[in-house]
């Protein structure tokens, strides 16, 4: 049972105040969505949730079970974002791989396959990511969170350059996750998300 | 911070001790066999031109106490994150790049008066020169940095790197230099590794004024330092402004 | 139903060794950083040839030359590893996934094969097109390039992770290492001196003292600050 917790979470950059006292208390199975217009931060919660960036002030605790999880979460955690880049010369199979030995895990061959048909590359699998699209390389950064099974599955604008069935596919990937464990989702799109059990809006955070 | 000390005038008395030091280190005869208390002794083949020493040493005390303490600082703020240390180990590292380029121009001339030659590669003139290096090194990496907590961070951690180095460059240095290159002419004793410790021939009136300007040079050094970080302050205080409306 | 993979234990020596096998498998297929490396190597050498001439050189300095070279090349080619994970905008990828630890460990790993290569093959040039550089005690010789290499990678790694977060990173790399090196540089080449000059092997052992002692110091250090300048 995985629990995320945020606590007064606040970031100034360059003496600017993105947000202040930001604060939420996910539990398995909930959904905490993140909403703000453009440079309102969405992101760099997101990146602070993902213990990519350091707050301010504030804390972000994972919980395993009621026990703390100390140091990385890396394990934990899968990150969907447009930051996130990937290695223009590696195939989307050494992606997966890489996927689980750079966390320490032993590499799932298996299961990379299972993963990269779900997103739909499977038949792309053994070409470089230099060759692929906007779209497909959003579909390996979902493969590449998701093969680990993170309890916490955090997603930056989750739709972002994908056609109607990347789409379809991201919807059946926040439902599954919102079965078995922490969802995220940062948009600006209120479509992307029906239901939610927690809400953080960063317009007008900053004062 | 001159709170702490207002009750006594120390800013004043510290005018008047250097004063002092200076007159007196410039003005006392140096006789051959000193008889009265108020003589210095003649070191041969440098006489008047000795009294650099009152002056040189405390240079190069002070960039090496800079560099210690902007390190100290720095260490702190890279655990307490307050930006504060950071002014403090910023402006320690701007004194200490101040008085180490005194203290390498006036090792300089001291090594022109002792063995005709501006550059020696001697163990403390190359000690000295890499410091100025490493201080240069600081400051480049600081001007390299915009956003100010990732800058306080990477100078901070360079600092400790350097400080880690140091010991290497005290005991590495004369021992390499000294097979390296042949002794210099006039062997000044007493290359206790790369801190210049002058083993002159000094009299207690010499020592006493050669104490005295090392401790007044501390003293106005720690002016400028409590100077550079209240300016310091000021401004991280009025940009910070900006941010709370708390 | 077999367990998960990612059920298991992670470890830790699996994801340092990941970052390692990750750039040296991106630099087989690109190639850069040894190319560029090995080209400097061959330009320098050239240059120090033509500079010599005829006449050749002390043995001295011919020793303090190779490692002239050595750090030059040094110095074009370590920050790679860190610098193009910012440059590409991976570095946040391997924070999400590794430890701090892990990453450095992974790219002092690649930054050492990269050194012993390029050093190796830095040292069969100068024996081949430099006249006058002997060396009569190989053992001597051998231990000193060895650790000298090592010393030069785990300076220069920690270096590179530096410069890598800042902004004129190119001249910032030998400006920021050059000082810190300075100690590497005088044993390491008081030590070749030694070598080419026949000396027993029992004295160079004061120089080798201060290289272990350096490279184990640097190391501890390494560890200690990594965090701090790699988390942002």
């Amino acid at each position: 049972m995985i629990r995320v917790e945020g606590r007064g979470l606040r970031k100034v950059f360059n003496r600017r105040v993105i947000f202040r006292d930001v604060s939420f208390s996910l539990g398995e199975g909930e959904v905490l969505l993140v909403t703000g217009r453009n440079g309102s931060g969405k992101s760099t919660l997101v990146k602070i949730i993902s213990h990519v960036l350091s707050p301010t002030a504030g804390t972000v605790e994972f919980a395993l079970d009621g026990a703390p999880v100390k140091g990385m979460a890396a394990r934990h955690l899968g990150l969907v974002s447009p930051y996130l880049q990937l290695y223009d010369e590696f195939t989307a199979a050494e992606h997966l791989r890489f996927a689980m030995t750079i966390r320490g895990l032993r590499p799932d061959p298996a299961g990379a396959d299972e993963v990269l048909r779900r997103v739909g590359l499977h038949h792309r699998k053994e070409d470089a990511v230099r060759t692929y699209s906007s779209g497909m390389k959003q579909r390996l950064k979902f493969a590449f969170a998701l093969l680990h099974r993170p309890p916490v599955l955090l997603l930056d604008e989750p739709m972002s350059n994908l056609d109607a069935e990347g789409v379809a596919m991201v919807r059946g990937v926040m439902e599954e996750q919102r079965g078995k464990g922490v969802l995220v989702v940062a948009t600006n799109d209120l479509t992307d998300i029906e239901r939610y059990d927690a809400r953080v809006d960063l317009n007008g955070r900053e004062r | 911070m001159s709170g702490k000390i207002r009750a006594l005038p120390w800013k004043g008395l510290l005018g008047v001790w250097t004063t002092l030091v200076i007159v007196l280190s410039l003005a006392l005869p140096m006789v051959a066999r000193p008889e009265h208390w108020y003589e210095f002794p003649i070191v041969p083949g440098l006489e008047d031109k000795a009294r650099i020493i009152f002056f040189h040493v405390p240079t190069a005390w002070l960039s090496v106490l800079a560099f210690v303490s902007s390190m100290v600082y720095g260490i702190r703020y890279l655990r307490r994150k307050d930006l504060h240390d950071d002014v403090r180990s910023a402006s320690a590292a701007g004194l200490g790049l101040l008085f180490c380029l005194l203290a390498t121009v006036t090792g300089a001339i001291w090594a022109k008066f002792s063995w005709g030659a501006f550059w020696n590669w001697d163990p403390r003139q190359t000690s000295i020169f890499v410091l100025l290096l490493i201080y240069g090194a600081y400051f480049a990496l600081r001007s390299a940095v915009e956003v100010e907590e990732k800058r306080a961070t990477l100078a901070a951690v360079y600092s400790v790197i350097a400080g880690v180095v140091m010991p290497f460059f005290m005991f590495v240095i004369p021992r390499v230099l000294e097979s390296l290159h042949p002794e210099p002419l006039l062997n000044l004793e007493g290359s206790a590794g790369s801190i210049p410790v002058p083993k002159l021939q000094m009299n207690t009136t010499m020592l006493a004024v050669f104490l005295a300007s090392l401790a007044g040079f501390t003293g106005v050094y720690y002016w400028m330092w409590t100077l550079r970080v209240r300016a310091g302050t000021v401004e991280l205080r009025r940009a910070t402004e900006g941010e709370d409306r708390d | 139903m077999t367990p998960h993979p990612a059920a298991a234990r992670p470890s830790w020596i699996r994801s340092a060794l990941s970052v390692f096998r990750k750039d040296w498998q991106s630099e087989l297929r690109t190639r850069y950083a040894v190319s560029a490396l090995l080209m400097f190597v061959l330009t320098t050498i050239a240059i120090v040839l033509f500079a010599l001439g005829t006449e050749g050189a002390p043995a001295h300095a011919l020793a303090g030359m190779l490692w002239v070279v050595i750090f030059f090349s040094g110095m074009s080619g370590l920050a790679r590893t860190f610098v193009t994970e910012e440059e590409r905008g991976t570095a946040m990828t391997l924070q999400l996934t590794a430890s701090p630890s892990a990453v450095y460990t992974g790219k002092l790993l690649f930054n050492l094969v990269l050194v012993y290569a390029v050093n190796a093959v830095a040292v069969l040039l100068f024996f081949f097109f430099i006249q006058g550089f002997e060396v009569r005690t190989a053992s001597i010789f051998l231990v000193t390039l060895f650790l000298g290499s090592t010393g030069l990678a785990v300076m220069s790694t920690l270096i590179a992770a530096i410069i890598a977060k800042a902004n004129t990173k190119g001249t910032l790399f030998p400006v920021l290492s050059f000082p810190l090196l300075l100690p590497l540089l005088l044993a390491v080449i008081n030590a070749t001196r030694l070598s080419a000059e026949g000396a027993f092997f029992t004295e160079a052992l004061g120089e080798f003292q201060v290289l272990i002692s350096y490279i184990g110091a640097v190391l501890t250090v390494s560890y200690l600050v990594f965090d701090y300048v790699w988390k942002d």
